[in-house]
């Protein structure tokens, strides 16, 4: 039967990662750690992009192509924001650098539901009920805009505000050490996670989401107001992206085109946890996060971050082609 | 009633005829160009925006690529984002067949006016063509098996993950376990011209080899033409076959073709091979042209430049994809730098407008999709497809409770 065939390539494959791992654990144990801290940040990150990727799927059935150049224009607004417009830099007080972040967050985050709102507004209504292709290649072409947006105000040149944060240790055993830097990254991922959470489940707007995911038509006759979710859906997949947006440019440098791979890498998780399924979205981004940060970092037979993007689209086909639904999502009757 | 159909039938026939004129008057005007070149690029405002010879051959490439894409992406409506992948695939199979890369051998297989000492394998140029389209059909078929059970916005991002994985590839394969098949981020070069050989030239006239031809270039552009000519027959030609008319019933309802006994698989990966295998061409003829096949040609904005070819000209209509795929091409080679010049020229602002084509190709996109999505050169099926909105839709409401 083919179901146990393909069951069978998927655990051996499981497997072998597994045995890779362990041999890794235990020959470089501080490594280990070290690199799984990087893969935390690393993941966190995807998650609030791939989140981006899933909420607009799940209400539009659109893979919104601009959503990573939209998290990359997001990082780079950030850079201005806080260093022109806040006027934040290396030598500020802990404290004015952290509310420095926070109002950076807060402006960064409105600024982009409006500007992701405005791409919906602009490219994908006039498309809703043209053939899913029409708004596919839009969305592409959208991606490319906003790329060039990026290009023409930033240029060619990489921006990061690494320098903001401490690489003093949160905590430390042994060799391994856990730096503020990254811990900043969790500390605002999770509350930002619970508040998505909060909304989705807890409030009306949230509930009129889940509803035009479901049936946009019967939803629309139930009263809910389906122009407006989808809007607001946009705004939300914008703010977290401006969210993921900070926290990249806290970490590392990133330039206009940063988003295409970061926006791939995000895509990949949505789709590994099950497109649509907004746990399964942060659940495949960690796995990738560990997964790219084990392969770049790790010593033993590891085939290093030149082959990073292979790897995770080995892991996107993979998916697609084993378990098309994700790890969390259901198999719907179309298939994927 | 009959007389009616009889003059549609004729002014049918008188466009056809028109149409079938207009194609030989621009293909002999094309076949001219190398005459008339120095003479067009010495007028006063014309002249700016005359690509060279040289600059031809890279457009009429690119075109050749845009109508084998739409083999892929307007007939048979499969979204394919790593077209490049093809064209990689191509170059390198004429970089392996046709250039000093594997000096451990010395192997001549119809070489044309080589140094038969010449170490590696130089294979005659025109084989090298043929046996690049097949290589490149077979893995488009590799890459179809698994993918195209999938739906199509799924389909778009896995092929644009082997568009990634085969650069990825191309760049880390100077050391495959310790064998070097791809030379890495320097790629390989030269790599061998087409030619004839000497008992052809002195029989019947033609080229020993192009590239100690005088006249390198326009050899070059009249052989693409030609492999342009080609590529158009065959696709115009497969459009009206019974294959064509199952990717357009594919593309129009799946599910409906599947009914009628259209066998989804095969036919989806027939698109597949096809469209590759004229980008398996078009790609080992123009590593054949740069005398090179480097790594760095072969990334993701290739594919959506030729993506923005089709649908520039209009999804599924062959001329559509020439049109677009010349003016495009020509932006490319040409256009934008000179419009660029022009405007600092004139207002004194540099826009640096080369350096933004990839943010006009996606408003071209947009533009397209907004305001006129099927086309410049609108194929008229395809055209009431988008209007009426036959694709996969939902069912409506009012089926559903009638």
């Amino acid at each position: 039967m083919r179901p146990s065939v393909v069951s069978v390539i998927g655990l051996a494959l499981v497997a072998i990662v597994a045995v890779w791992l362990g041999v890794n654990l235990v020959k470089t144990p501080e490594l280990f750690f070290n690199v799984f801290f990087i893969g935390l940040t690393n993941g966190a990150v995807y998650a609030l992009v791939a989140l981006g990727y899933t909420l607009v799927y799940g209400i539009l059935q659109l893979i919104n192509f601009a959503h990573g150049d939209v998290f990359a224009l997001s990082g780079l607004v950030a850079s201005t924001v806080l260093f022109s417009v806040i006027g934040i830099g290396a030598d500020s007080s802990s404290a004015a650098v952290a509310g420095g972040i926070l109002l950076g967050l807060l402006i960064t985050m409105t600024f982009f539901a409006l500007f992701n709102a405005g791409i919906e507004f602009v490219a994908y209504r006039r498309l809703r009920n043209a053939p899913r292709l029409a708004a596919l290649i839009t969305a592409v072409g959208m991606s490319f805009i906003v790329q060039n947006v990026g290009l023409a105000i930033y240029d060619v040149d990489f921006r990061s505000a690494s320098q903001l944060l401490p690489r003093t240790p949160v905590f430390e055993i042994g060799d391994v050490a856990y730096p503020w830097n990254k811990f900043v990254v969790v500390l605002i991922t999770v509350p930002t996670l619970i508040a998505l959470t909060w909304f989705v489940r807890a409030t009306r707007q949230g509930k009129a989401m889940r509803a035009v995911a479901q049936d946009r038509e019967a939803s629309s006759m139930m009263g809910i107001n389906v122009n407006r979710t989808i809007s607001v859906t946009f705004a939300l997949a914008g703010a977290l992206a401006a969210v993921g947006g900070m926290l990249f440019l806290l970490q590392f440098n990133m330039r206009y085109d940063t988003g295409f791979e970061l926006g791939l890498i995000a895509f990949t998780s949505a789709v590994l946890g099950g497109i649509g399924n907004l746990t399964g979205a942060v659940l495949g981004a960690m796995l990738i996060g560990f997964i790219q940060a084990f392969n770049e970092g790790l010593t033993w037979y590891t085939p290093g971050s030149d082959w990073t993007r292979s790897i995770v689209f080995g892991i996107l086909i993979g998916v697609l082609v084993f378990r098309p639904e994700g790890l969390l999502g259901e198999r719907t009757p179309e298939g994927a | 009633m009959a007389e009616r159909a009889g003059a549609a039938a004729d002014l049918a026939r008188r466009v056809l005829r028109h149409g079938g004129t207009l194609a030989i008057v621009l293909v002999v005007l094309a076949v001219l160009y190398p005459t008339y070149v120095g003479w067009l690029s010495s007028l006063p405002l014309v002249g700016d925006f005359t690509p060279s010879v040289a600059g031809l051959v890279v457009i009429i490439v690119f075109t050749m690529m845009a109508v084998g894409l739409n083999v892929v992406v307007g007939y048979a409506g499969l979204l394919d984002l790593g077209y490049v992948a093809f064209y990689a695939a191509g170059a390198y199979t004429s970089a392996w067949l046709a250039s000093q890369h594997f000096s451990q051998t010395s192997r001549h297989i119809g070489s044309a006016g080589l140094n038969p000492e010449l170490p590696g394998i130089h294979m005659s140029l025109w084989a090298v063509l043929l046996i690049a389209g097949l290589f490149t059909a077979l893995t488009g078929i590799l890459i179809g098996l698994p993918t195209l059970r999938l739906r199509g916005d799924y389909l778009a991002i896995v092929t644009l993950g082997f568009g990634e994985i085969i650069p990825q590839f191309v760049r880390n394969g100077d050391n495959l376990f310790g064998f070097n098949l791809t030379n890495g981020t320097f790629g390989i070069s030269p790599i061998d011209a087409p030619g004839f050989g000497e008992s052809l030239n002195t029989t019947l006239g033609l080229p020993v080899n192009y590239q100690q031809s005088f006249q390198r270039e326009s050899l070059f552009f009249w052989t693409a033409l030609a492999l342009l000519l080609f590529t158009v027959f065959c696709c115009v030609r497969l459009r009206d076959s019974r294959l064509g008319r199952a990717w357009v019933a594919i593309r129009e309802d799946e599910t409906a073709a599947a009914a009628m006994g259209v066998p989804l698989m095969r036919t989806k990966t027939w698109s597949y091979a096809i469209g590759a295998f004229f980008g398996g061409i078009a790609g080992a003829y123009y590593a054949s042209f740069k005398s090179g096949a480097f790594p760095a040609d072969f990334y993701f904005n290739i594919s959506i430049f030729l993506l923005c070819m089709v649908i520039l000209g209009g999804m599924g209509s062959v001329w559509g994809a020439v049109v677009g795929g010349v003016i495009l091409g020509w932006l490319n080679v040409e256009g934008l730098a000179t419009i660029g010049s022009k405007i600092a020229q004139t207002t004194g602002v540099n826009l640096e407008v080369p350096k933004y084509q990839f943010g006009i190709y996606g408003v071209i996109i947009v533009a397209m999709m907004l305001f006129r999505p099927s086309g410049l050169i609108a194929e008229r099926r395809h055209k009431r497809e988008l209007e009426e909105g036959v694709h996969d839709d939902e069912p409506m409401y009012e089926d559903r409770h009638t």
